[in-house]
């Protein structure tokens, strides 16, 4: 069969804009000096000796957590609507889709804004509460609010791959399920949750990546008080200037994501689905 | 009946929720203050000065020609890639999709500073182009990664038949396999779409000569606070979408009304 | 039939906009860079309009990221505004030219104080646009007796009340300053003791916070914050109750200034661009939509009475006597960076 021959164009273009740039980068993670004079690197494994200490140990592990519990979330959200909009008629079906992208397409810091305006002390919400006798909350500056953040941006990436794989679940196998007795639930967990796997994969891996490196979320509504690895990655490059430390930790990063999708892709029974990782 | 009115009810929280913030924000347009913080009356100033402001607009322009260029780029470049890749086999097949990944795990600004050390080594002028060529870039991965699972699903002994019967390679992938994986395709293009117009990171770095968006615009004016015109642009985009998805939709029923008769 | 429509209108887009790129303009032109929102717009049309020179003008976010933009090359730009220490950087980097100041003459309008400071010593590249104080603004309703120093902010009584700058260098200046070090040190025992102090202010804070701080502090969502003086001008009219103070024990004096860097391509229409915005009713009209202050006598006296004698935006000399100006910290940053991630990587 000669359909690969269709990837040729993009191999092509992984080629000049991911691999080589990913050499570059390792290149600053395996070497120190002046970022910017890039004549004048010296080898070094420094950057990754700095990393695998106590401090940047406990902020990755802080930030693993976070991006799990957020991506569990938007599973458990997430799942359930795909599955009420695939199970609606066609016409309908991608007006909700659409309806649920649409408001990604306002800008992020607008966005998030809004959620400051909605979340602080005097904000919309707490305005509400104490108008109804209770005591105001405190919404904003802590690990709920980035959760809150990271659940509301990323939704949209967990329900679109699962909605997509929804609609095509041949509808005799799920009849045929009832006929054969099954109640709902067993249809969902023998019949319609298998077939869907591979768009949870994608959801699940659409989710917690970007999870893993946000910086803006933990930023605006965690206060900064404790970073994320994202924050140091980010103050990298764009405060302090080094380079070669952040692209080490983007390195280890990274090298840890492929590992953790790699598990989850073990749970796609015939790897040749989405995830398709190892 | 009752697990109806839970649909509807779960359903409605969830747009509940994806939706208050934006209400928020078309509020806060009409607010006579430059700050977020307070409510000073009702103004429609905003909307004034935003068809003065000459920058704004062209930045919404180039937003608008970025995201629709790249995202239909990337969708064509990752549907023939994610067809191809699929019919691959063995190691070759697990690197291109692990490299496929990288753009997706790496942090924005990573792809941003490697983009653009790889476009000051090829002596490109930073602009338009190179800005359009990084969202491809960070865009096209998305979209294999929705068509992937489609794919998987699709028969793929329909396509063997077809050529069986005849047809050529191109006619056999219109007629067969692209109706299939449709869905994919669709939810891949708008992720592209939302991606590429909500980047600030990436376009930031790998621009130049004038060429800004609006997440740039929006922000480089975080420092100083975020002018108000930019939420009264948001409100039109957002009320232009949702006429605009409406429309669409009312034809399609009556398309579909008086194609059945 | 709506599939085909959409794809030329497409086309045609793409063919307009290579078109537009495409096609050289003869008539000369200036690429201008500067911080958001930080310009009237008017200013640039009269410009433009006045010396026949147009005007491509771009916008960053943080000096650093408009360092890296100039080093990285890749495009010119005739006029930048960077701020103090980052101007320090530039010219010991060799990335500016040098003013002719025989075609800015307007540079005698700028008040003597400003002028000849250690960032730019005898201002041989740069001409101050903005400047300003940092200090401690404040609800009245919320904080019942009046601010007076940084030591405030450590006061337990204000618990989950205080919102710190999210920037390793101005918190660091901050606690610097109340253990009376300078804001400038390289001693690393000083800074240790800085470090220390801000872990032990970390229960009290609210948050560390950039630019949003603004929002926060306007709707009463918390009661006390550190900001620039020109943000507190805009801040304290949205919100009366609100209350400016340069703490005792002194603050950082900061400056944004206009400067040309060495890959310039148009230096005359540059040094044009900058004695016309230094023409004090150019800079009145400037500074009266931006908020900050000038460093032009005769431009402040053009605005209205309220901001010309607001002590906020133009505080006395006695008010600033006490004041640094940030150096240029690339010697020092990894320090820094050690210290900050230190105490944002504790819960």
């Amino acid at each position: 069969m000669k359909l690969k021959r269709f990837s040729y164009p993009y191999l092509l273009w992984l080629g000049i804009f991911v691999a080589i740039p990913l050499v570059l980068v390792l290149y600053f993670a395996f070497t120190t000096g002046d970022s910017q004079n890039f004549g004048e690197f010296q080898f070094s494994l420094d950057n990754f000796k700095r990393f695998f200490t106590p401090i940047y140990m406990k902020v990755l592990i802080r930030s693993v957590n976070l991006a799990f519990i957020s991506t569990v979330i938007t599973l458990i959200l997430g799942y359930p609507m795909a599955l009420i909009i695939s199970k609606e008629k066609p016409s309908k079906r991608n007006m909700m889709i659409l309806m649920f992208v649409i408001p990604m397409w306002m800008n992020f810091l607008l966005r998030t804004y809004a959620w400051l305006t909605l979340l602080g002390r005097n904000g919309l919400i707490n305005t509400l509460i104490t108008k109804i006798g209770l005591k105001p909350l405190d919404l904003m500056y802590n690990d709920k609010a980035v959760l809150l953040g990271m659940v509301y941006n990323f939704l949209p990436f967990m329900v679109l791959p699962i909605f997509s794989v929804l609609t095509k679940i041949d509808q005799g196998l799920i009849e045929a399920a009832e006929d054969l007795g099954a109640s709902r639930i067993q249809t969902f967990i023998k019949v319609i949750f298998p077939l869907s796997i591979s768009g949870v994969i994608t959801g699940i891996t659409m989710v917690f990546v970007p999870a893993m490196s946000t910086f803006v979320i933990s930023s605006l509504l965690g206060g900064n008080k404790s970073s994320l690895i994202g924050n140091i990655i980010e103050q990298q490059f764009r405060y302090t200037g080094d380079w070669h430390f952040g692209s080490s930790m983007s390195i280890i990063l990274m090298i840890f994501i492929l590992i953790t999708m790699g598990l989850t892709s073990k749970f796609d029974k015939d790897k040749e689905g989405g995830g398709g990782l190892w | 009946m009752v697990e109806k009115s839970i649909k509807r009810i779960y359903t409605f929280l969830i747009f509940m929720f994806l939706y208050a913030p934006i209400i928020v924000l078309i509020i806060f347009s009409f607010n006579n203050s430059k700050s977020r913080g307070v409510w000073n009356g009702f103004t429609l100033k905003w909307y004034i000065e935003l068809f003065k402001d000459r920058e704004i607009l062209k930045a919404l322009y180039n937003t608008l020609l970025i995201a629709i260029s790249s995202s239909i780029i990337s969708t064509i470049l990752g549907t023939f890639a994610a067809i191809g890749i699929y019919n691959m086999n063995g190691i070759f097949k697990k690197i291109i999709l692990n490299l496929n990944y990288l753009p997706v795990l790496n942090p924005d600004i990573l792809t941003a500073v490697s983009l653009m050390a790889l476009f000051r080594f090829s002596k490109l002028e930073f602009g338009l182009f190179t800005m359009l060529l990084s969202h491809i870039t960070f865009c096209v991965p998305y979209v294999i990664l929705s068509i992937l699972p489609k794919l998987k699903q699709m028969n793929i002994y329909l396509y063997e038949a077809a050529m069986d019967l005849g047809a050529t390679p191109f006619y056999a992938l219109r007629k067969v396999i692209i109706p299939q994986i449709m869905p994919g395709i669709i939810t891949g293009g708008l992720m592209a779409f939302t991606l590429s117009i909500d980047d600030f990171v990436i376009s930031f770095f790998n621009t130049g000569h004038g060429v800004s968006n609006l997440s740039i615009a929006i922000y480089s004016m975080a420092r100083r606070g975020i002018n108000p015109v930019i939420n009264a642009l948001s409100t039109l985009m957002f009320i232009s979408m949702l006429i605009l998805l409406f429309t669409i939709n009312k034809r399609n029923d009556k398309d579909l009304i008086e194609g059945g008769r | 039939m709506t599939k085909k429509g959409l794809a030329l209108l497409l086309v045609f887009v793409l063919l307009g906009t290579l078109a537009l790129t495409g096609c050289g303009d003869d008539t000369p032109s200036i690429n201008v860079y500067n911080w958001g929102d930080y310009i009237d717009m008017d200013v640039i049309r009269q410009f433009e309009k006045e010396y026949g020179i147009k005007v491509r003008y771009d916008t960053f976010a943080t000096n650093e990221d408009l360092y890296v933009k100039l080093k990285q090359g890749g495009s010119s730009y005739d006029v930048i505004f960077p701020s103090d220490y980052m101007i320090e950087r530039m010219t010991r980097e060799d990335l500016l030219v040098k003013l002719d100041k025989g075609n800015i003459p307007n540079m005698s309008k700028i008040d003597e104080k400003f002028l000849n400071r250690d960032y730019d010593p005898g201002n041989e590249y740069s001409v101050p646009y903005m400047w300003g104080t940092v200090g401690i603004i404040y609800n009245k309703t919320m904080i019942d007796k009046p601010l007076t120093s940084w030591a405030d902010l450590w006061n337990e009584e204000y618990k989950g009340q205080i919102i710190m700058l999210n920037s390793q260098r101005d918190s660091l200046a901050v606690a610097l300053k109340k253990l009376g070090f300078s804001m400038n040190t390289r001693n690393i025992d000083e800074l240790e003791a800085a470090k220390e102090e801000l872990v032990r202010q970390k229960p009290l804070v609210d948050a560390y916070l950039g630019d949003d701080i603004k929002g926060v502090i306007v709707a009463g969502d918390a009661a006390i914050g550190v900001v620039w003086s020109g943000d507190a001008v805009a801040m304290i009219r949205d919100n009366p109750d609100l209350e400016y103070v340069i703490p005792s024990e002194g603050t950082n004096l900061w400056f944004d200034a206009m400067v040309i860097p060495k890959n310039a391509k148009n230096k005359e229409g540059a040094e044009k661009f900058i004695d016309f915005m230094t023409r004090p009713d150019i800079s009145a009209k400037n500074t009266e939509y931006i908020g900050y202050s000038t460093p032009i006598p005769e431009a402040k006296e053009l605005l209205t009475d309220e901001i010309k004698n607001s002590l906020v935006a133009y505080p006395t000399d006695e008010m600033i006597e006490n004041t640094e100006i940030f150096k240029d910290p690339t010697d020092i940053i990894g320090e820094y960076d050690r210290i900050w991630t230190e105490l944002t990587s504790e819960q």
